[in-house]
């Protein structure tokens, strides 16, 4: 009997309260919910200051994975979702958050995200998802000055990375620190497409390749393609990265020795998966501020 | 803001860069595609912002295809979509 397969690229899906905010004493609550290709997201804001998160695995019902992320987020913090003034939904499946009243494009949020997270000083931001990768020129305000997106194939993706550590057994929290475990880096592999280049990589591993040579010739195409789109935009500093990927310090390291800029460590406060959704909810509080305004 | 939409492939960078700054939502160029590429959306962007062009979704990834027939292959030829915008709102990556 064959043991059962490990799922090498299953990453953690966790939530976490802060706990030195009192919902209860909050005036405006806020949740953004970023519903990805690959991971679903909800931020929940208490006046703006992150209160409660949750990352899941996006299912194949974005509604379900959408109300189920919202719930998991709310557990234990004694809030109900009608205790949200607020919902904005964003990302791929933002139109089909159910409780949302407004959604928002996740370039948006991704911008107004990095500006939290970091501070006014983002200029360029780009968010590696799980399906596609986009760079983003913001102001000082978080505003969009230019983007751009790539999602026609998932090669300098998080999905690609996924593919990687599949093939070769390796946990994807464990890829980026491996691929930098070569003397010197080799050949990038020459598919930009995942499913040529877990062909190619196939065939090196077959050659007597290591594993970490393998995923350092992977990562460095990676790093490659994704460099090229930045510099269609151009990249000031200071330059963050957001989404998954950012937490791959082999696609980071390559990525900032191809482009000569550093860029802004994760902010250990936030976790960079959540800058859209924490974008989503500052979207929120913004609206709800203009409804009362208004009223 | 310069909204790019588009795809870079083995092939070449195919983008259509829309000025939202400048693009005033008059719907014109919209009209003047041939191919029913371009549409007018809500302003994500701003909250209280307007509408604004942008090249639909359907459209994004096979743009190079979907324009090819108003590219000039020789000598100088506007394309319908930059030539009817008043505001110089449009370019084209290729």
């Amino acid at each position: 009997m064959a043991s059962q397969k490990k799922e090498f690229w299953r990453w953690p899906e966790y939530r976490r309260t802060v706990p030195d905010v009192d919902w209860r004493s909050g005036d405006i609550i806020t949740a953004g919910v970023d519903i990805g290709s690959v991971s679903s997201k909800t931020a929940i804001m208490v006046d703006g200051e992150l209160y409660a998160y949750a990352i899941m695995r996006t299912g194949s019902s974005s509604p379900d994975s959408a109300i189920k992320v919202t719930n998991w987020a709310l557990e234990g913090t004694g809030m109900k979702l009608e205790d949200i003034h607020y919902v904005v939904g964003t990302g791929y499946g933002r139109v089909n958050v159910p409780f949302a009243k407004k959604a928002i494009t996740e370039i948006a949020c991704h911008a107004r995200g990095a500006n939290f997270i970091w501070g006014p000083t983002v200029r360029t931001v780009l968010d590696m998802g799980g399906q596609d990768c986009k760079a983003i020129k913001v102001d000082e305000k978080g505003k969009v000055k230019a983007f751009l997106m790539n999602d026609k194939c998932a090669a300098g993706t998080g999905r690609g990375m996924e593919v990687f550590a599949d093939l070769l057994g390796i946990p994807i929290e464990d890829v980026g620190e491996i691929s930098l475990q070569v003397k010197e880096e080799p050949p990038p592999v020459s598919n930009t497409c995942v499913v040529f280049a877990k062909a190619e990589a196939t065939a090196l591993l077959r050659k007597g390749w290591p594993k970490e040579k393998v995923l350092a010739a992977y990562t460095s195409a990676m790093a490659h393609r994704v460099v090229e789109l930045l510099l269609r935009l151009g990249v000031e500093k200071d330059f963050v990265i957001t989404g998954g990927i950012a937490k791959n310090i082999g696609v980071v390291t390559r990525l900032e020795r191809e482009l000569g800029i550093k860029s802004l460590p994760m902010n250990p406060k936030y976790d960079p998966m959540i800058a859209g959704a924490i974008g989503a909810a500052l979207f929120a509080k913004a609206l709800v501020e203009l409804q009362r305004k208004r009223a | 803001m310069l909204a790019h939409y588009g795809y870079k492939d083995g092939s070449g960078e195919y983008f259509i860069i829309i000025d939202t700054e400048k693009c005033n939502g008059c719907g014109n160029c919209v009209k003047a595609c041939p191919y029913n590429v371009l549409e007018l959306v809500p302003n994500d962007f701003d909250i209280e912002g307007g509408m604004m062009a942008a090249v639909r979704e359907e459209e994004r990834k096979k743009i190079k295809y979907t324009c090819a027939p108003c590219k000039p292959t020789s000598g100088e030829r506007k394309l319908p979509c930059v030539e009817s915008c008043d505001q110089e709102a449009i370019t084209h990556s290729w």
